[in-house]
């Protein structure tokens, strides 16, 4: 069998597996911690669209992130409906991302990073300050969620498999983005932005499309945060969030397809699960990103792909390294 | 022959075991599972480390034991935020299937899974001030043993118009619910009394130098303080070192002047008054023996948080003793629970009102420095204190809740 299929035969079966977890994952407190992963690694997987794929570090996320969440909640509570609540959380996220958008790509680099930092400050001291609108760090709540197809999201199964089929939407997009040529032209202005203007590329345009790319997901992401607690607070919105999602793409890996997933669960389970019998989990995660750092620099994805690959050429060292290589080669197809 | 010797030595030990087991178990049931969610990492920590403290104790001295059933103690930190508190709620709710649970610490952790013990018919007993949960938005599952933000801070300002004689006084607390809260209520009574308050200042939560703010407390003869967690160490300090100590008298709500603070705290402390729902100098035989526990194992004078916690754990015993057989039973577990009634806790005796909130003694308490060490003296006791104070429950519900805006300062300066 070619390697291609293997990878594809692969995939196919881990994702079946998921798709099932519901069936063979008795408790449903598990289930909920999966579709916790779930959703932070759509929000991870939409920041790295910046981080990754168009070399801009951003640390305002949260605040889109909080927006989305903050307008269904609030659109709720004022007696719309779910439908009209999620497209009004889309746009007025969109919205925000393009006034993000605007205001940041004025720069590169560390002052990319410390416009969309002030931004996320902003949103984060609206939602915490305007308690009129906000009703301030007590939060708005959720009364119920919504009812797609007839499937009542209340329980526990039915939520993870929305969120399932959410999650499996966004890394379908995050792939068909990669490889398409406008996937091509973020990465090129990542690496050559002056080679690209030579090129005729409208640079600052390509940048702007992509965080709105970004900017759409991380919507999606707090969507399904803000109907799966059911509840909002500025706490979501701070600094400490945007940290942690960026945290999941760096320790999973930065500008791949599964890095930014595995760091979602990697984070989510010592944060959730581990918590329970680590009381100093705070370390232990801590001591994880470090040895991620250490060892495996490029992420974990990318950096346990290259200790596989290592291993398999060791092994098949006898019948040539250009096999070798040809088998190897699709483990940085997702780059 | 040995081998079969053995077997049957093993065999007969194993029907005594047999016979002798049902009695046990009929003694001690299934372990009633207890989950407190608590704060062990994070700026919020100190307090939820108190509050495990609290519930250790007594767990402690009933030998795991309440009402004769075995107890099961199963404890999760939510990391002091709202997502982290309704993860953590999941875990004890549908891993570890527990029959109650204590805590959160935060208001905002608490808002995050009211519905949600509601939904899956959890009770819940918690210390968090959020004044809704037993207010306008009242929980059929929730009961809270501490008080609400502003069951401490009306009995302060009746004291501070009507025992004091203060007439003009300015409020300084943390910009966030439970100041806010805090605050409404000392204005409202204070104000009822014939007092003014003329300034509210409102320093953000992470505030390095309260200085500024201290500058803006202008003419008056009192202030009153909401501060919480180690905001009030920080505050007292600057006020003492700007001279206003000895000149403008410092009052303050449970928080500002809790006593796991005072081991902080040094002169600038004495002479502060707060009203508290709690004090170790409460004179009743569960508060002696709680404090001499606190002292002996963790080497401190307990507060609010650990008395809050103690007292708690007594509601499910005293719930266990009314539900009897049917404690299994949550139904019958929360009714027996909102109908409770303590003579002998820390606090003196206790009940909840018709929303799950206590009515209990409220304490003003001003803070001397007795053989060496800082102490807050009781110098009166309001009785049965109900959230809703002196007011008409019906028509204090018709208004918003407390909050920066309501009720509104007329005489602002």
């Amino acid at each position: 069998m070619p390697p291609g299929a293997v990878r594809a035969l692969c995939l196919g079966a881990a994702l079946a597996v998921l798709a099932a977890l519901p069936w063979w994952m008795a408790n449903p407190y598990y289930v909920n911690i999966a579709s916790q992963i779930l959703f932070w690694a759509v929000f991870a997987l939409a920041l790295n669209v910046l981080v990754g794929y168009a070399g801009l570090t951003s640390l305002g996320h949260a605040g889109l992130f909080g927006m989305a969440g903050y307008t269904a909640g609030l659109m709720l509570a004022a007696g719309a409906g779910h439908a009209a609540a999620i497209v009004a959380a889309l746009l007025a996220t969109l919205a925000t991302t393009a006034i993000f958008a605007l205001l940041a790509l004025r720069a590169t680099g560390i002052g990319f990073l410390m416009i969309t930092l002030a931004l996320g400050q902003i949103l984060w001291g609206i939602a915490y300050r305007w308690a009129s609108l906000t009703n301030g760090d007590n939060g708005v709540k959720l009364a119920d969620r919504p009812a797609p197809l007839g499937l009542h999201l209340s329980s526990p199964d039915a939520f993870y498999l929305a969120t399932f089929a959410v999650f499996l939407l966004c890394l379908a997009s995050m792939r068909l983005f990669v490889r398409s040529p406008f996937g091509a032209s973020v990465r090129g202005t990542r690496d050559q932005p002056r080679r690209m203007r030579t090129l005729g590329y409208n640079v600052w345009l390509v940048r702007f499309l992509a965080f709105l790319f970004s900017g759409f997901w991380t919507g999606v992401a707090g969507l399904l945060f803000v109907y799966y607690n059911q509840f909002i607070s500025p706490q979501v919105v701070a600094l400490q969030t945007s940290a942690e999602v960026l945290l999941m793409v760096i320790s999973g890996g930065v500008g791949t397809l599964f890095g930014p997933v595995a760091g979602a669960a990697i984070v989510v389970v010592m944060k959730n699960v581990a918590s329970a019998y680590v009381e100093r989990w705070n370390m232990v995660l801590g001591i994880i990103f470090v040895l991620i750092i250490v060892f495996m620099p490029e992420g974990l994805v990318p950096g346990a792909a290259r200790l596989v690959r290592r291993g398999y050429r060791g092994l098949r060292a006898g019948s040539g390294p250009a096999a070798a290589e040809a088998a190897a080669s699709p483990g940085t197809a997702g780059r | 022959m040995t081998i079969r010797r053995r077997t049957v030595l093993k065999g007969m030990l194993a029907s005594t075991a047999m016979v002798a087991a049902p009695a046990v178990l009929r003694a001690q049931g299934a372990p009633f599972k207890i989950g407190l969610l608590t704060v062990k990492t994070g700026p919020l920590a100190q307090g939820g480390i108190q509050m495990e403290q609290g519930i250790q104790t007594l767990l402690k001295e009933k030998g795991s034991t309440l009402a004769g059933r075995k107890v099961e103690l199963i404890v999760a930190d939510t990391g002091g935020n709202p997502a982290g508190a309704k993860t953590k709620a999941q875990e004890l709710v549908e891993r570890d299937s527990v029959n109650v649970i204590l805590g959160p610490l935060a208001a905002f952790e608490l808002l995050a899974i009211t519905d949600y013990v509601r939904e899956h018919t959890t009770p819940l007993i918690s210390l968090a001030a959020a004044e809704d949960v037993t207010q306008r938005h009242a929980n059929p599952w929730v009961v809270r043993p501490s008080a609400t933000s502003g069951q401490c801070s009306h009995a302060m300002g009746d004291y501070a118009a009507k025992d004091m004689g203060l007439k003009r006084m300015a409020t300084i607390s943390e910009d966030f619910a439970f100041g806010h809260e805090q605050v409404a209520a000392f204005q409202r009574t204070f104000e009822d009394a014939g007092g003014k308050v003329v300034r509210k200042l409102w320093p953000p939560l992470v505030t390095p130098d309260y200085t500024p703010f201290i500058a803006q407390i202008g003419d008056v003869d009192g202030v009153f303080t909401g501060f919480a967690g180690s905001n009030p160490v920080k505050f007292m300090r600057a006020y003492a070192d700007l001279g206003l100590k000895g000149s403008i008298p410092l009052t303050g709500g449970w928080t500002a002047m809790d006593d796991a603070l005072l081991k902080s705290l040094g002169d600038e402390a004495v002479g502060v008054v707060s009203a508290h729902f709690y004090s170790p100098t409460i004179d009743t035989p569960s508060n002696a023996r709680f404090v001499e526990a606190m002292a002996k194992d963790y080497q401190v004078v307990p507060g609010g948080y650990s008395a809050g916690m103690y007292i708690a754990g007594q509601c499910v015993e005293g719930a266990l003793e009314k539900a009897g057989d049917k404690a299994g039973d949550k139904e019958a577990f929360m009714e027996a629970l909102r109908t409770v009634q303590l003579t002998d806790t820390p606090r003196g005796p206790v009940a909840f009102d018709e929303y799950g909130n206590i009515v209990g003694n409220v304490y003003i308490r001003k803070c001397e420095r007795k053989d060496g060490a800082l102490v807050n003296t009781i110098i009166k006791t309001y009785p049965d204190v109900s959230q809703f104070w002196t007011y008409d429950p019906a028509e204090f519900l018709k208004n918003p809740v407390y909050s920066r805006d309501f009720p509104p300062a007329k005489n602002l300066e």
